[in-house]
């Protein structure tokens, strides 16, 4: 009797509690909706706003690129909602395996900012909720200190680490996301589009050449300032090191700035501060790449499934989501107010830092890349003989593939 | 046995063998020696970049697959014979760097960088799984009978662990300030970066694999140990036989099959070696067969995934576990046929 008790006052407790979060939501889903999408503090934020709702399961998974594609061409699909960013959306929009949102938008989106809204070929295919770029954060204490300015380029970083590696402030003077992949490739991207560079001329790709070279020589500068185990380090492990004090500086996204201020796992809050990605020469544009974070819609399900769906999403990217978590990542959502951690991604695209490159042929370039500069940052081969592997082994997937 | 009951209790096993083994491995080759394409059409796009207040709108040109009336994707598979193995191998490269003895162009090769590791991880290994999986042995069958369960339990926990967590939980052990690499900084007196350079991450894994499966050595010995005629110990013994002797002259043939047994299954095993690669990150510095092969299945951003090669990298691999086990097997095989004559 006891226990029976106990079980029906447990009960009873989650009932008044489920009913008192549901009701910050207008409806329940009649039937069971999931989101696969990435993980990280942003998608949290807008899942469990979305879960509020009830009737609703979020899937969070760092691998969840290699699971969408299938995952959506099933029939029904095994997710009825997507989280994708700008690059991750196109196998999904290239296999035709989500929906037209015009009529969803114009029934349930007077919310919504034109800004939102990711037309392909005039139809809305997309809601963007955020941007995302990777950019300049260095600790303010460390740079007053030794009266270095905050550096522009690449060129004033080297001095600038140079001077906080001698100081012995902390245990490594620069972080970079260098992790062997595709971590790696997309730190290449961003300076060799910083410098002007073109990955591809008509077909055929187009790495091997002084900017190609330039690229590769300063990433392999600014290896020298990194723990010697960078090739292992990823986005989390930067920011762990940042957190724990042992890094000065980085190239980091703007998804993880609000991580810096996180009571619970900063020794460095309000230390931290934000700045734009520096330029790799003079002239040049910003070393990043400007991303968006978004939700797609699945094509197979049933209209009423994607109605629902789509009520749900504006559930979970409405103010009320933003207002609770302003810092976490830079919202293109109504109500959302800039603050200082925003500060570096809005400089990075205002000195004109360019979109990430579509395409399938920049999906194999990208694997290319990671799979090759390894080589030559730890010397085993010269640049020139890198730059060359990455355009072989290009050629070789493309051909494969049938793109050349 | 009649013929029918023969096939009566064969049979199941024969076709659930087909369909298992022998239809995945038909796939298998088939898909190495073709290709599966979509069939492309360019279309100029607007795509659009959400900016802070406006959007980055640029046309461009993009490569995209076509679609049928159901929304398919409309694909094209051709014979594409010993390309993708071509692609692999590259053979026109092997002989350039072996005649200019350019070694280090050669394993810059992703085939044959894999296969050196692949290699020496195998062979390394096995010597001391071996030797420390019978030392063991003999140790725990020379214990006190009551303190032998306990021991055994212990001595087990490693290879019930899941390859890749027990590789992780070491990773963790020693990447950046993992609790033991402070403990060998502190005894060493220097700074240690173990994920720094190929070869002390080459040292981690083998170390963690031998580990792992010397359990799997031991518990098979000891079983061997159980059996070990007594009275030719004790005739020994009583011949003034030493200790090292009895080792080699009495337990160690008794043994012999069941060392063939123990490198041949630990041959197959290593030779696949790919969860330490993942558990690692190893994989700017040494990369496996089976990883290789992973990573072409593995699909990018855009969703392409290179399927003819990676057929072909396990057709590799498995080629490779054929030709090592090629020399246990035949000497078991004449053994084997010498007992049968004498």
């Amino acid at each position: 009797m006891k226990k029976f008790l106990i079980i029906a006052s447990a009960l009873t407790a989650l009932f008044t509690s489920s009913a008192v979060s549901f009701a910050a939501c207008n409806f329940t889903p009649s039937s069971k909706l999931t989101l696969l999408a990435n993980s990280y503090a942003a998608w949290k934020a807008v899942s469990d706003a979305m879960g509020e709702c009830g009737n609703f399961e979020a899937e969070l998974d760092a691998e969840f690129r290699k699971k969408q594609p299938d995952a959506f061409a099933a029939n029904p699909s095994l997710y009825q909602l997507g989280g994708i960013s700008n690059s991750t959306i196109q196998p999904l929009l290239s296999a035709g395996t989500i929906r037209a949102l015009d009529d969803l938008v114009a029934k349930y989106g007077q919310d919504l900012q034109p800004n939102q809204l990711i037309r392909i070929n005039g139809q809305i295919m997309a809601i963007a909720m955020s941007v995302n770029n990777q950019h300049l954060m260095y600790r303010e204490d460390v740079l007053n200190s030794l009266g270095i300015t905050v550096p522009q380029t690449y060129y004033e970083l080297l001095s600038a680490v140079d001077k906080i590696a001698a100081s012995g402030q902390v245990d490594y003077a620069f972080g970079g996301t260098y992790k062997a992949g595709w971590n790696l490739a997309e730190e290449f991207v961003n300076m060799y589009l910083g410098m002007g560079g073109q990955f591809f001329k008509g077909t055929q790709p187009n790495v091997n050449n002084v900017m190609g070279i330039r690229t590769l020589e300063m990433m392999r500068n600014l290896t020298h300032y990194m723990d010697p185990e960078y090739l292992v380090a990823d986005s989390t492990y930067v920011q762990q090191q940042f957190q724990q004090g042992k890094i000065a500086m980085a190239n980091l996204w703007a998804t993880r700035a609000a991580a810096m201020d996180d009571q619970k796992e900063s020794q460095v809050v309000g230390k931290v501060k934000m700045a734009a990605a520096p330029y790799p020469v003079t002239g040049a544009l910003p070393a990043s790449t400007l991303w968006w974070d978004g939700v797609v819609l699945a094509k197979n399900m049933t209209d009423q499934q994607a109605d629902e769906a789509f009520q749900l999403l504006m559930e979970g990217i409405d103010k009320e989501m933003v207002s609770e978590n302003n810092d976490l990542a830079v919202w293109l959502i109504n109500g959302y107010e800039p603050g200082p951690m925003a500060k570096g991604a809005a400089e990075t695209a205002e000195n004109g830092a360019v979109p990430y490159p579509n395409g399938m042929e920049m999906g194999l370039m990208h694997t290319a890349l990671g799979n090759n500069i390894a080589d030559f940052l730890t010397g085993k081969e010269t640049a020139d003989q890198t730059l060359k592997d990455i355009e072989a082994e290009y050629k070789t997937a493309a051909k494969e593939k049938g793109l050349l | 046995m009649k013929n029918r009951t023969f096939i009566g209790f064969v049979g199941p096993s024969l076709f659930l063998m087909a369909l298992f083994i022998a239809g995945p491995l038909f796939s298998v080759v088939w898909q190495s020696l073709h290709v599966t394409q979509p069939v492309y059409i360019q279309v100029e796009t607007e795509v659009c970049t959400p900016g802070f207040l406006s959007q980055k709108c640029t046309k461009e040109t993009q490569t995209q697959p076509k679609l049928d009336e159901n929304g398919k994707i409309i694909t094209e598979t051709k014979f594409s014979g010993f390309e993708s193995y071509r692609a692999l191998l590259k053979p026109e490269l092997i002989f350039k760097h072996i005649s200019e003895r350019n070694w280090l162009g050669l394993t810059n090769i992703d085939f044959y960088k894999a296969l050196r590791f692949t290699l020496t991880f195998t062979l390394i290994t096995l010597p001391i799984v071996l030797v420390l999986g019978l030392m063991i042995a003999l140790c725990i069958n020379q214990a006190l009978q009551s303190l032998r369960g306990p021991i055994i339990f212990v001595s087990l926990l490693p290879f019930v662990i899941t390859p890749v967590i027990g590789a992780l939980s070491i990773r963790w052990l020693f990447v950046g300030d993992g609790i033991l690499s402070i403990l060998l900084e502190w005894l060493l007196k220097r700074e240690i970066a173990l994920f720094a350079q190929g070869w002390t991450i080459e040292i981690l894994m083998m170390s963690y694999r031998v580990w792992h499966v010397a359990p799997f050595a031991f518990i098979v010995f000891y079983a061997g140990l159980q059996t070990v005629n007594r009275d030719s110990l004790e005739s020994a013994i009583v011949d003034g036989a030493t200790r090292w002797q009895r080792l080699q002259l009495v337990i160690l043939p008794h043994l012999s099959p069941l060392i063939l047994f123990v490198s041949i299954i630990h041959l197959m095993d290593s030779y696949r070696v790919f969860e330490e690669v993942i558990g690692f990150r190893s994989e700017a510095h040494v990369i496996s067969l089976q990883w290789l092969t992973y990573d072409l299945l593995t699909p990018d951003d855009t969703g392409n995934r290179l399927i003819s090669r990676a057929s072909a990298s396990s057709m590799l691999t498995m080629i490779g576990i054929i030709f090592l086990l090629f020399f246990p097997l035949s000497r078991s095989w004449r053994e084997h046929k010498l007992r049968r004559s004498g």
